[in-house]
């Protein structure tokens, strides 16, 4: 217990020296030293004049701060999401896909891609709709006579996602090969966006939707003993669970908008963190999930960019790191890897 | 006090099977036993007491006020449900467990307080399984799990307990230690029970009243010494039994 008690602050605060570490990393090398001076100068003072050339200022903070910022609150916004949806779903195998989201923002980014080139904020904003489009679709299709059982909604978000593909696979199919090109890189995920403007527009966002989840991060572990005996407590069960898959949603939708489809983080996070702290409780795993989460996307994006010499799809580096790692923990653990 | 009044039930599942009650009233303190074979319409009698199924109609009072003017949590302050035991998905220990009765007196954005921690240990000390508090849910007996939620259900500080066959798939000790929980309980903090049971022998023990059902009819009610026979027990089970005595305690053996 000693030893936990530890443990979860220091998880906790794990995300602020990754953020630091991840401001060394890019094409353009700038010496740690540098980079740690040019904080401390921002932070205490601002106005005085600098010992480095004045590139350096936009590398460090038009481009690399708001870009390891944005994986700091997307690894957290999947995560998140992960934990939350494995809960209401009572299945520590659900990913945060599984309503569909992924199918619909990738529907409405090449729509934006192949019909709206040129339309800034088009992909972002399309992306954006139809990955909610997708969730709503998914709950009205599994609702029948005001219940919205869980299996219901697991089916029907397959349903959801084979359907939105589908219709992916037609746009790709009647789109010229240059702007098929963008569509399939928008597909692997990627953190290279310029600038603080998606930042700006995705972050409060997610904030929102963790702000969310964090406060009924307790009532998803009676979610998760199943709808009768959550009503049977007291909990109102299909609003309590409509909630937290709208702020789920909201959370994968304004992330995925920006960066793609980025996999796996929502099911090898949460499942580590419940291994790490040996405990289900969400008043734990969804704060412990945010923090690793965020650590999870800043590293596997330091690599995208660090480990050759022109810049990997970071959602290839979370698929190529992340199903190892859970196929080793499972085997580790054997059958029971979540106890 | 009157805890449960139910007056004129009807429950049907689309037309084919009905269950019915037409006048059933449980005290607090009083432990009401469900007494008949499988599908005689205990469990569905139970989940209408608990608001889980909405009868076609008929009037159920709570504490002398209708079912229907209760909000989900307000139900939930004055009916401890405890459902047949499972094994949930994840592992949570048996405090986390119990503290979840604790729900309905919390909003959708509260965490669980000091205070609510306080109510659960109560509730397992209550029960006498505060020695379980830090042991895994999913990796403890079934009979033991049967306690925790009993425990859980106390966390709730009900008016009226309702077990659905809380003996089911316990060894022949754990029947008797839920089944004496329960009564002791009821006798203690005078709370109204109903539960179902499998066991007419079970029932004419931990019994104040039974209600012995078939096809979803309540045939017969009252002291369980009057209602448990070679008649009645027949006419709901459809086997031959034979009523035998022992130090001033009757019991149900079927004929072999």
């Amino acid at each position: 217990m000693q030893k936990k008690k530890l443990l979860i602050p220091a998880l906790l605060l794990l995300p602020i020296p990754v953020l630091v570490a991840s401001l060394f990393v890019g094409i353009y090398s700038i010496d740690p030293t540098t980079v740690l001076s040019m904080l401390a100068k921002r932070l205490f003072d601002p106005f005085g004049s600098a010992p480095w050339p004045e590139v350096y200022e936009t590398i460090m903070f038009n481009i690399r701060m708001p870009r390891v910022l944005l994986a700091l609150v997307g690894g957290l916004a999947l995560s998140v999401s992960g934990a939350s949806l494995q809960g209401v779903f009572r299945n520590p195998l659900v990913d945060t896909y599984i309503l569909g989201v992924s199918a619909g923002a990738g529907l409405g980014a090449a729509l934006g891609i192949a019909y709206f080139p040129g339309v800034p904020g088009s992909v972002q904003a399309l992306s954006f709709a139809m990955g909610f489009a997708a969730f709503f679709t998914t709950y009205t299709v599994a609702k029948s006579k005001g219940e919205t059982p869980v299996i219901s909604l697991v089916l029907a978000g397959v349903i959801v996602t084979a359907l939105f593909s589908a219709l992916l696979s037609i746009i790709k199919f009647f789109t010229e090969s240059e702007k098929l090109a963008g569509v399939v890189y928008w597909m692997m995920g990627s953190l290279a966006v310029t600038g603080w403007g998606p930042l700006s527009q995705t972050a409060p966002l997610i904030l929102v939707g963790f702000a969310v989840v964090f406060l009924m991060r307790w009532r998803i572990n009676i979610l998760s003993m199943g709808d009768e005996e959550a009503k049977a407590l007291g909990v109102n069960v299909g609003r309590d669970r409509f909630i937290v898959l709208l702020a789920s949603t909201l959370m994968v939708s304004a992330f995925v908008s920006v960066a793609g489809i980025i996999g796996w983080i929502g099911l090898v996070v949460p499942h580590t963190v419940r291994m790490l702290l040996g405990t289900p409780d969400n008043r734990v795993v969804v704060p412990v999930s945010a923090s690793l989460g965020a650590v999870f996307l800043m590293v596997a994006d330091d690599l995208a960019r660090s480990v050759a010499s022109f810049e990997l799809p970071v959602g290839v580096i979370t698929t190529l790191v992340g199903a190892p790692f859970f196929l080793y923990l499972l085997k580790l653990r054997g059958g029971s890897a979540w106890k | 006090m009157e805890v449960v009044r139910i007056s004129g039930l009807e429950f049907s599942y689309g037309g084919m099977f009905s269950v019915r009650a037409g006048s059933l009233a449980v005290g607090g303190g009083e432990v009401l036993t469900l007494l008949g074979p499988n599908g005689s319409g205990k469990t569905t009698l139970l989940k209408c007491i608990n608001a889980l199924l909405k009868p076609s109609s008929g009037s159920i009072a709570i504490c002398g006020k209708d079912i229907r003017e209760y909000s989900r949590n307000e139900l939930s302050r004055a009916i401890g449900y405890v459902p047949q035991s499972h094994t949930p998905s994840f592992p949570f220990t048996v405090i986390d467990v119990v503290l979840m009765g604790r729900v309905s007196y919390l909003s959708i954005f509260q965490q669980p307080s000091k205070a609510d921690y306080r109510k659960a240990e109560e509730a397992l000390s209550t029960v006498g399984i505060s020695a379980m508090r830090d042991r895994t849910y999913t990796n403890i007996s079934g009979g033991e799990r049967q306690l925790v939620l009993i425990a859980r259900a106390i966390a709730q500080e009900p008016k009226l307990l309702l077990l659905d066959e809380p003996t089911a798939h316990l060894d022949f000790r754990n029947q008797v230690t839920t089944l004496k929980t329960v009564r002791r309980l009821s006798r203690e903090k005078g709370i109204g029970v109903v539960m179902s049971l499998h066991d007419p022998n079970h029932a004419l023990m931990y019994s104040d009243r039974i209600a012995l059902m078939r096809g979803g009819e309540i045939l017969h009610m009252g002291d369980p010494g009057d209602i448990i026979n070679e008649g009645t027990i027949e006419e709901v089970y459809g086997i031959p039994v034979e009523m035998i005595e022992h130090n001033g305690r009757e019991f149900v053996l079927p004929k072999v």
